[in-house]
């Protein structure tokens, strides 16, 4: 049973609720041009795109301080984005340009950005969690107040990486926060296929590990519960999982054929659509007008813009430098 | 017939699962997602979930389950979507698999069969495009297998599975779209490499995704008035040490070309052998073309940079040859 579609008060102010819609119609933008210049040839590779999700990324990374880190995976493009990255940088990443934000070298899987303390962009299913317990650890052993912040997908909770990160979190108290976007698919496996335990706050829960699920297509919940578990983590109570029930409405990746689940389940899953749906409930509640979104709407599609014609402009890394950053340089 | 190396890699499965009601394949989407690259399209259809079965994101677990598996009497083919992800598997192939014979002092060998995706060459970036056949190639009590053409991808997997050890066969990404002509004849000899291209000057040797290169590259010689001999490996372990001598015997030159890193590499193991048994055979020193030591980059012309191409092999073929 698919839930109605998010509903209720937006408890912010014009401003913030606009900062965050903002975000979303951002990423959904760019990831809309992305599938386009993929089609043009110009972005290689895979590309997953986050369509349908970016509540997620937007409310929860909209709770975290600057000094907070976040550890993603492939499909992240909303994250750095909203993480501060910009979307030059990202575009021309994308484009294999020196001036993406991992030199041209990472591409679409792997955006990456010290600055904005964003670890990437990992493409091994799990990669990522190991790594923000090390980071939450070196927080702890230096006396950080800081939080990582770790999203992955609910594929990942069957690696054992999942498992062993959770247990030694758990154990040794790591500030981190375990954020599973579940969006009910690992490419064509549905969560009941790959998961003896579909409670997934159960499954984390069994580590002693504070649990709790929120909608993923909605911002104000996302957000919510994302402030709420980031203050405890901060405050040295230890990690905290928290699912991210969500949805993507486009195929896995630019090859996936999609013969595993039916159109249908995706249109319904899109009368959820957290932008639609959240400017819906901003202009019931008055704080956002018709002109207003689609103000906002061609602002995003400016930068967007902009973003592809600096990542045409931009040079090629010469081929000499091919063996740079391999280690230090001597 | 002209069939595709994706084709060919189903048609043998099919032809497996069909006659031997212990062969299963398992791993991460081989089912209802149709394969990664699609080579269990329509397997689900056809031999149901029980024998067609997807697994969880669990390297390490199934790949170990499909060692308990064969053990149990079972033969199965787990396919591991790439070489990358394979690494989560190491453990039970290299500590369980591959030993379990001859530290059970010979009483439980393990028919094992497991499938991967290898190579670069698609901007896939680091954690998509390492070639490390030559990690398994090193380590004894597995046979590591590279079919390189339709023929040997329709004909490599049964003798595989009639192995009683473990094998691992390799299938490189850039091959599956690959079409051929299927001969009528397809089985393949699992314990010899083939000679691809005869000629007398100059031996290339080669398996896997750069044989189409190397193939292309004795073309290309073959336009200066150079005669190469391509010779395709398609056996990592154990190294047909025979045919590599022979022609090696023939021609008195040779270069190796790998997509595998330079250090360590098999291209390194082959010139290791050509000097053991072929020293006096030689004309000139043995030379290589191997990935750059970088790991694979995204953008396309850095990641063709970095790979084995046909101009660098001719160049190396040239240099050899002192022209
Ligand atoms: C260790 C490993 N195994 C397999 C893959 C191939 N793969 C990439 S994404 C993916 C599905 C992951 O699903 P999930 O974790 O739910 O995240 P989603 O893609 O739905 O965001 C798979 C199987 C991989 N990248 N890494």
């Amino acid at each position: 049973m698919i839930a109605p579609p998010p509903s209720g008060p937006v408890p912010w102010d014009k401003h913030f609720a606009q900062e965050l819609l903002f975000d979303m119609l951002r990423i959904r933008r760019m990831e809309e041009k992305c599938a386009e210049l993929y089609g043009a040839q110009k972005i290689r590779g895979f590309l997953h795109l986050y369509i349908g999700e970016e509540a997620c990324a937007v409310g929860a990374l909209h709770a975290l301080t600057p000094e907070d880190a976040i550890v993603a995976t492939y499909r992240e493009h909303g994250h750095a984005l909203v993480r501060g990255v910009p979307m030059n940088a990202i575009m021309a990443e994308m484009f294999g340009k020196s001036a993406g934000c991992s030199r041209g070298r990472g591409g679409s899987m792997h955006l990456f950005d010290a600055a904005a303390r964003f670890y990437g962009g990992n493409a091994i299913v799990g990669g990522g969690l190991p790594l923000a317990a090390g980071l939450a650890l070196a927080d702890r052993m230096q006396g950080r107040q800081r939080v990582t912040a770790c999203v992955f997908g609910e594929g990942a909770m069957a690696e054992g990486a999942f498992h062993e990160s959770m247990n030694l979190a758990a154990l040794w108290r790591l500030p981190v926060l375990f954020c599973c976007e579940n969006n009910l698919y690992a490419m064509g496996t549905a969560l009941g296929r790959s998961e003896s335990q579909t409670d997934l706050c159960a499954k984390a829960g069994s580590y002693g590990v504070p649990a709790q699920k929120a909608d993923g297509m909605d911002v104000v919940a996302v957000h919510e519960a994302m402030k709420a578990a980031a203050h405890q983590v901060r405050e040295g109570l230890g990690p905290f999982f928290l699912e991210l029930q969500t949805y993507r409405f486009r195929a896995h990746s630019m090859f996936d054929p999609e013969l595993y689940r039916d159109k249908a389940e995706v249109e319904q899953w899109k009368r959820r659509g957290p932008i639609h749906t959240f400017s819906a409930r901003l202009k019931a509640e008055g704080k956002l007008t018709e002109g207003e979104f689609l103000a906002l709407d061609a602002r995003a599609n400016a930068q967007v813009q902009a973003a592809v014609e600096f990542a045409e402009a931009a040079a090629w890394e010469p081929v000499e430098d091919l063996l740079r950053d391999v280690v230090a340089p001597t | 017939m002209k069939t595709s190396y994706r084709e060919a890699i189903r048609q043998a499965m099919r032809e497996a699962l069909a006659a031997d009601a212990r062969v299963f394949l398992m791993g991460e989407d081989v089912g209802r997602y149709g394969g990664t690259y699609a080579c269990s399209k329509g397997l689900l259809d056809e031999f149901g979930p029980e024998r067609i079965r997807d697994t969880p994101l669990s390297e390490l677990g199934f790949v170990g389950a499909g060692i308990g598996a064969a053990l149990g009497g079972m033969r199965p083919i787990v396919e591991v979507m790439t070489v990358n992800f394979s690494l989560l598997a190491l453990d039970p192939i290299v500590n369980t698999a591959a030993a379990l014979r001859h530290m059970s002092g010979g009483q439980f060998p393990v028919p094992l069969v497991v499938r991967m995706a290898t190579g670069a060459g698609r901007q896939l970036a680091a954690q998509h495009s390492h070639s490390l056949e030559n990690w398994y190639a090193h380590v004894p009590g597995i046979r590591v297998l590279a079919p390189a053409t339709v023929s040997d991808a329709r004909g490599m997997l049964a003798p595989a599975l009639a192995d009683p050890d473990p094998v691992v066969i390799f299938e490189h990404a850039q091959l599956y779209n690959q079409e051929g002509e299927l001969p009528e004849d397809w089985r393949c000899d699992i314990c010899r490499a083939a000679v691809r291209r005869e000629g007398g000057d100059i031996s290339l040797i080669t398996y896997g995704g750069s044989l189409p290169k190397t193939l292309e590259a004795a073309e290309w010689l073959a336009a200066e008035g150079i005669a190469a001999e391509v010779v395709d490996l398609r056996v990592l372990r154990p190294l047909d040490t025979a045919t590599i001598a022979a022609t090696v015997g023939r021609t008195h030159r040779a270069v190796i070309v790998d997509e595998g890193w330079r250090s360590g590499s098999l291209a390194a193991e082959v010139m290791a052998r050509i000097l053991e048994n072929c020293f006096f055979d030689l004309d000139a020193p043995v030379a290589r073309v191997c990935s750059e030591e970088v790991p694979i980059p995204y953008a396309k012309h850095l990641e063709e940079a970095a790979l084995p191409q046909v101009p660098k092999i001719v160049a190396a073929a040239r240099g050899v040859l002192g022209k």
